[in-house]
């Protein structure tokens, strides 16, 4: 039994590897949060050490289109052949073993939504460019998060699908230790996988600390179950114990957990009666801080038990996070760590054809070009060889594809929008303004329910800002956020301006363009570094807002104090926004403001924006 | 092909199971919505029901499934004119091969098409297109017919519905209305049948289904987790013991199933026996106008499928009990709301159906 204890990330990660490498479809995959380096190298290392040699380790990158991932017509094999061939995608050709999905975090709801199909039916449906195929694949995922701001994560369907979150964080190399399993003991393994029993106790016992942690989806906890089976395979044994049920629990609920458990009677360690899995860890793990008391737990119910492995397990931030009831809901059904990014597949997504002149700069639709060509061929066939026939005939043409024939692609025009809203919470703000910027994003949100755009809000009060919607369409989380924004304190307008501007310029390397509304009365008193010093804060504010200038962010400032205020006007000049001083504003006003400020953005800003890299 | 979990063993989302049998006994109310948390079964509901559905006569050979007491002409299989899709063709070679050359079309029983429109399906598949593989192999020009025209008399499934690309969105919303699927394109001009039960599923949070798109779903279900622990246990216990033995464990729902089937069955040679009164008609109206739901979609929808539920259950006519139980899932999306309310909607239909019925 390993000890239950926090144990170093890196002993867990070998474990996690170890349950993977035995069952990788089964498991669905491992999220792992690293940054690139030796690291994340290694354990990946470890795991293509551990997989049997003949498994295909593919790696899918951030761009791949629709064909390489799924599949379609292979255009050259075509040509050559003079019959369609069909190309198999990225999916099929990982069957048996492991895709890596690079830079997940970065990912489209798009793409991860057809890995996670493909995950689901263990097989992938392919109806493309002619083709109608169905293609068994198994193969688990490994997504490699390397996000760094709050703002990015996973796509949540993906996130669902993968029984493991392994965060590696800033492990460096030399802590590292544990060796990764063996390929022959995770071979045997597998062997003994199929028969491995799991009695009823065991199964309650998981169902029951998936409810106890609120962890919602069945899909966490048969991944659970799963985990225990591997687990036992390991350790050759054709029963699930209880420290399988235990690490099973502790590797994949933890990481999910969104509640602690209402009895905090200090913190047992479940009972230690099993050898350890095989994945041979050395016996002594540095534990950082062994729990004081250990209460015999032997009469204890077993979900107590399993429950009090993954207590121990679960991250002290979070622990403290869910404790003083901050993100009370976000991280659930998120499936994993918190606010998803959620993002449309409207930047640049084809829409079908048109005919037209790829010379011009646009992207030649190959496929609607060739069946354009097609039915022609007999017709230029037998034309050609009459006008060659006193001439050279042209041979080895097998297609004949003329300038009438070419199409080339069109895409969706519109980028979409984002209107990010950041909102004065402080104490001069009073909470009645609060409630009227909730109630203009709420509306505005209603618009953008018909114009599928995207709406995100900051909140800026008492030390700093504090992101409390990240740019979302969808109703259910806006309302969710907004019904638990808080309001009171000082007023750090300049981190307001500043995650005002990093967000949209996420947003804008997204390919989106973004809108800044900032409902403040301009009076900021803290300064960056969250002293209260009003002459800072006010220089900060301006600097932060010509910063925000530099990035040419749309941007419109409603001034909300019972005056209109120099000082806010003074900080929406720097900004290059547009003033508007809204005393007594209500919140169809400050939405109908808004919209304007929308509307000509899409206008202007949408194709000003091109230019400007990242 | 993978083993299908069975429906009968699906626990609990009795509204989802439901909805989907109503809209297997009646097609024309319209399709199902379901839409809810992530990992309740949305799927593998839609999949089992394929298993589940009862067979249906069909034209061998007609790539639409044509009827054979109503075929639509379109196929040489059903008529025997000149314009045929290549799978009609072949299934004609061989037919007259086999010595059979009968007037009158031969048919077969297949199963109810359930027909997956995956993610990342390409506008050729879906409406159909020119025969690729004909065209360039011999020149000819020949259609290809598509998802919709194989969803013909069953299902369409779009898992992620609010995933899907707008363009295929325009093109859905186009056949769904008319139940035609008018194809114009790379010189082909060919209109078929496409008359199938759409049934689509997406979470929310993912974003939110386009007003249009939503108001096609006749029946709208909202999935949720259980919250209790034996239901939890248990969907977990049968989903585990499938996944380790899907040959056993359906044989051991196969009764189960067999006898839903039946129930299906019967109902669908009874719906056209069920009554409804003109009681219920003034009821059902009298709840869309409290509701103040948008045009006579939600009262048509809702009459239709109290109609069907009431030959389910094998009720000589439709009363109170079986409008109460579809009211939900019938105008929940139907309700005229600020998009923000949503979270209402459930409950101002209870609070319209205890005014209406009494407490």
């Amino acid at each position: 039994m390993p000890a239950p204890a926090p144990r170093s990330p890196w002993a867990d990660a070998m474990d996690t590897l170890a349950l993977f490498a035995v069952d990788p479809h089964g498991l669905g995959g491992v999220l792992l949060r690293a940054r690139a380096g030796p690291v994340r190298d290694r354990w990946l290392q470890g795991l293509r050490e551990a997989l049997p040699a003949s498994a295909p380790v593919r790696r899918i990158p951030l761009q791949i289109g629709d064909g390489r991932l799924l599949g379609g017509l292979d255009l050259a094999a075509t040509l050559n052949a003079g019959r369609p061939v069909a190309e198999r995608g990225l999916l099929a050709e990982v069957d048996g073993g492991i895709a890596l999905v690079a830079m997940a975090e970065r990912i489209g709801t798009g793409i991860a939504a057809k890995i996670a199909a493909a995950l689901d039916h263990a097989e992938i449906r392919i109806e493309r460019e002619g083709f109608s195929t169905l293609l068994p694949t198994r193969f688990g995922v490994v997504a490699l998060d390397e996000s760094a701001h709050e703002d990015e994560s996973v796509p949540a369907a993906l996130v669902e699908r993968l029984a493991f979150l392994v965060d590696l964080g800033d492990l460096p190399l030399r802590e590292a230790i544990e060796p990764a399993p063996d390929r022959d003991a995770v071979e045997a393994a597998r062997a003994t996988l199929p028969s491995v029993l799991l009695d009823d106790e065991m199964l309650e016992a998981l169902c029951g600390t998936a409810l106890a942690l609120g962890i919602d989806s069945p899909r966490a906890t048969i991944a659970a179950i799963r985990a225990a089976r591997a687990s036992a395979a390991l350790a050759g044994r054709d029963r699930v114990l209880e420290a399988d049920a235990s690490l099973a629990a502790r590797l994949v609920f933890a990481p999910r957990a969104t509640r602690i458990p209402a009895d905090p009677q200090a913190e047992p360690e479940p009972p230690a009666e099993e050898p350890p899995p095989p994945p041979p860890p050395p016996d002594d793990r540095p534990d950082e801080s062994p729990p004081d008391e250990q209460t015999p737990a032997e009469d204890q119910p077993l979900d107590d038990r399993v429950l009090e492995a993954v207590k121990a397990a679960i991250p002290a931030g979070l622990l403290a996070l869910l404790q003083a009831g901050l993100q009370p809901k976000q991280a659930r059904s998120a499936g994993g760590r918190s606010g998803a990014m959620q993002r449309g597949q409207r930047r640049g997504r084809p829409a079908g054809s048109r005919p037209g002149d790829p010379r011009s700069g646009q992207r030649l639709a190959v496929v609607d070009t060739l069946r354009a060509a097609a039915p022609w061929q007999p017709l230029r066939k037998r034309e050609r060889e009459a006008s060659a026939g006193a001439g050279m005939a042209r041979t080895g043409r097998r297609i004949d594809v003329r300038r009438d024939d070419f199409r080339v692609q069109r895409y969706r025009e519109r980028a979409q929008t984002t209107t990010i809203f950041a909102v004065d919470a402080s104490g001069s703000q009073a909470l009645n303004r609060l409630a009227e910027a909730k109630g203009a994003v709420e509306l505005l949100l209603a618009d953008c329910y018909v114009r599928r755009d995207q709406v995100a809000l900051i909140a800026f009060r008492g030390p700093g800002a504090e992101v409390v919607l990240p740019p979302t369409r969808s109703l259910t989380r806006a309302k969710r956020s907004l019904a638990g924004l808080p309001g009171g304190g000082g007023t750090p307008l300049a981190s307001g301006i500043d995650a005002s501007r990093l967000m949209a310029d996420s947003v804008r390397r997204k390919g989106d363009s973004a809108v800044l509304v900032m409902i403040t009365d301009g009076r900021g008193n803290l300064a960056r570094d969250g002293r209260p010093d009003r002459e800072r804060a006010q220089a900060d504010a301006l600097l932060a807002a010509a910063e925000l200038r530099l990035c040419g962010v749309q941007a419109l400032l409603i001034d909300t104090g019972p005056r209109p205020q120099p000082a806010a006007e003074k900080i929406a000049a720097a900004m290059g926004a547009c003033y508007l001083a809204l005393p007594y504003a209500d919140s169809a006003a400050l939405s109908g403001a808004v919209r304007q400020v929308v509307a000509s953005e899409t206008a202007t800003g949408g194709r000003s924006r091109q230019g400007r890299g990242t | 092909m993978a083993a299908v979990f069975p429906f009968s063993a699906i626990v609990g989302q009795d509204e989802m199971k439901l909805a989907l049998l109503i809209a297997s006994v009646d097609p024309s109310v319209g399709g199902v919505l379901i839409f809810g948390d992530r990992g309740t079964g949305k799927s593998t509901a839609v999949r089992a029901l394929a298993a589940l559905l009862p067979t249906m006569r069909a034209v061998v050979g007609c790539p639409y499934g044509c009827d054979p007491a109503k075929v639509a002409g379109l196929c040489g299989a059903c008529d025997g004119s000149a314009v045929k899709p290549a799978a009609a063709s072949k299934a004609r070679a061989k037919s007259v091969a086999g010595g059979k050359g009968t007037p009158e079309p031969k048919s077969h029983a297949v199963p109810v098409p359930v027909v997956d429109l995956p993610l990342g399906a390409t506008e050729d598949r879906v409406v159909g297109a020119l025969d690729l593989e004909r065209a360039l192999a011999h020149g000819q020009k020949a259609f290809e017919p598509g998802l919709l025209a194989r969803a013909n008399r069953g299902f369409l499934y779009i898992d992620e519905a609010n995933l899907l690309e707008d363009h295929l969105v325009d093109l859905l919303l186009d056949v769904a209305a008319s139940g035609e699927n008018v194809v114009e394109r790379e010189g082909l001009s060919i209109r078929h049948p496409a008359r199938f039960v759409l049934v689509g599923s997406g979470n929310p949070e993912e974003g939110e289904l386009r007003p249009q798109l939503l108001d096609r779903f006749g029946l709208s279900v909202e999935v949720k987790t259980p919250t209790d622990l034996p239901t939890r246990i248990e969907v977990v216990r049968r989903r585990d013991t499938f996944e380790r033995d899907p040959a056993a464990f359906i044989a051991a729902w196969q009764k189960e199933d067999a006898k839903l089937r039946r129930r299906l069955t019967a109902a669908r040679a009874h719906l056209a026996e069920v009554e409804v009164p003109d009681r219920v008609l003034e009821q059902a109206a009298g709840l869309c106008m409290a509701l103040g739901t948008d045009g006579l979609r939600g009262e048509l929808t809702l009459m239709r499928s109290a109609r069907a539920l009431a030959a389910f259950e094998g009720d000589a006519s439709v009363d109170d009990r079986h409008l109460k139980r579809v009211a939900a899932p019938a105008l929940r999306h139907r309700l005229r709301r600020n998009p923000l309310e949503d979270a209402g909607s459930a409950s101002r239909i209870e609070r319209a159906i205890a005014e209406r019925f009494g407490a």
